[in-house]
């Protein structure tokens, strides 16, 4: 069900006051749980939980060609299912605007960030390298699928293990790994900051989310270098209100990074 | 003297891996399920009754029971490409008549009964824990039921009868190789709402399969109580 006007009206009002109605402050999250290994054949996997949001992500490995610009380096690609099971928003059927936006916006979190180390991936230039495919699931949307998401994504990349490969018959011995983890440089994190009435928030919950008026998701690192961005939802922000999400962004990774850390083992 | 059949895992012929069962799974649906078969582990959310979409499948007569049965991409060695394949959407439809039997949507003209279920893990008998999940499910959601079903795979190994195949035993090769029949009954064991079946094997042993399955049906059975049982004393 959508969010009628009235709850929006009143999430604005309680927000004024900087208050929200389960209780958080504006920039906390809700309860993070991560658990990896969720499904045993995949390279790796993780379920994520934010409060009732969850996800599992899942992470293959293939051997492909490389792309004719990058012929040393191993390939990478995100899908997202916003499953039917997950809200009755989502139908079945090809995937819509929202699960491509998410998937790419992901994509390039990873990408961008720099997190994988693609040259590591190659097993023989120009014509072998690896395929990374990381394939998300939303298990129940309450909001917030996209840090969900990106999270998930990186607890998966952290959890696989790269499968045994015999060169000779030049295939894949799938359900039997290496000890060899995928190269991570360091771990960034995307997170995705929400301005509600001259507010802003994280982690909406999906009240929250249907009132939201602008987003931007920021993928940023430790030393505070940002890799990706993407602006969402329909209203414009003032260049001091972004000039105070970077901000927020910088603080938020610092708060949100030993939460997430704990679970990456 | 016959060599005791040895199966791989070490089973008993008549044993069923672990079973794990779960409600509530998923908060935003009318009811929801996980159910486990050792390494195959099913979920299944539940929508509805609601309101028919599109309106030409309304049936003014009666509710719709409405499955769509997947497999996560990463749920097999070799991954799949997501998204419905030839064989989930058969799949599917096996599920809704495996399911409709038991459901009773006389009472809900026009509208459909959603019934989505995910393979997180696939190591064979994906469509019975996903019928096993899908009927908790519905029954976690409070849709009349006249009973539950449960779901279990039969298997001749060469010419010795198993319940519950992994995939070690379905990719059986020795002798006759594997046959797989996977079935659906009421709890009781009485009535058969599923079956299909794979391979070669006589009418004899083929009774035998559907007493087996009924041993198996009750075992299931009682998993699948409990986990409902327990959901509602958490939420009472």
């Amino acid at each position: 069900m959508r969010t009628n006007r009235l709850t929006k009206q009143r999430i604005k009002e309680f927000l004024k006051e900087g208050k929200r109605f389960d209780g958080r402050e504006l920039d906390e999250f809700r309860e993070i749980y991560i658990e990896t290994g969720v499904s045993k054949k995949a390279e790796g996997s993780a379920r994520v939980r934010l409060g009732k949001t969850e996800v599992i992500v899942g992470v293959k490995m293939n051997i492909g060609e490389p792309y004719p610009d990058s012929p040393d380096e191993g390939n990478m690609m995100v899908t997202a299912e916003l499953t039917p099971m997950s809200s009755n928003r989502f139908e079945s059927g090809p995937p819509r605007i929202e699960a491509i936006e998410l998937a790419r916006v992901i994509d390039r979190g990873i990408r961008e960030s720099k997190v994988i180390d693609f040259k590591k991936l190659c097993i023989k230039k120009g014509e072998k390298v690896w395929t990374i495919f990381i394939d998300i699931y939303s298990i129940n949307d309450d909001g917030n699928l996209l840090d969900a998401a990106g999270f998930g994504a990186l607890a998966a990349l952290k959890n696989a293990k790269i499968p045994k490969y015999d060169d000779k018959e030049e295939k894949v011995l799938y359900g039997e790994w290496t000890n060899k983890n995928i190269p991570l440089n360091f771990i960034p994190l995307s997170c995705t900051i929400h301005k509600i009435d001259n507010q802003f928030i994280v982690d909406p919950n999906k009240e929250e989310e249907d009132a939201s008026e602008a987003r931007i998701t920021i993928a940023i690192s430790g030393d505070g270098t940002i890799h990706a961005m993407q602006k969402g939802n329909s209203k414009e922000l003032k260049i001091e209100e972004f000039n105070e999400i970077l901000d927020l962004a910088e603080k938020n990774y610092k708060k949100l990074f030993p939460k997430i850390e704990k679970f990456l083992k | 003297m016959v060599k005791e059949f040895k199966r791989p895992d070490g089973r008993k012929v008549d044993e069923i891996r672990e079973m794990k069962a779960k409600v509530g799974v998923v908060p935003n649906a009318d009811g929801s399920a996980m159910f486990q078969f050792g390494e195959t582990i099913a979920i299944a959310a539940v929508y509805g009754p609601k309101e028919m979409h599109p309106q030409h499948e309304q049936d003014p007569e009666k509710g719709v029971l409405r499955c769509t049965y997947n497999m996560m991409s990463f749920s097999v060695a070799d991954r799949i490409r997501p998204g419905p394949s030839r064989r989930s959407q058969e799949i599917s439809k096996i599920t809704e008549w495996a399911l409709s039997p038991v459901v009773m949507l006389e009472n809900f003209p026009n509208t459909v009964v959603d019934v989505h279920i995910y393979i997180l893990q696939a190591n064979a008998s994906t469509r019975c824990a996903g019928i096993n999940a899908a009927a908790m499910a519905l029954a976690h959601a409070g849709v009349p039921m006249k009973d539950l079903v449960t779901s279990v795979s039969i298997g001749k190994l060469n010419k010795t009868l198993v319940v519950d195949l992994n995939k070690d035993e379905e990719d059986w090769e020795e002798g006759e190789g594997a046959t797989d029949i996977p079935i659906t009954m009421t709890s009781t064991g009485e009535k058969i709402t599923h079956i299909q079946l794979d391979g070669k094997i006589s009418v004899k042993q083929l009774k035998e399969s559907i007493e087996l399955a009924r041993k198996a049906s009750k075992k299931i059975y009682e998993v699948q109580k409990s986990a409902l049982k327990n959901s509602m004393e958490e939420e009472q």
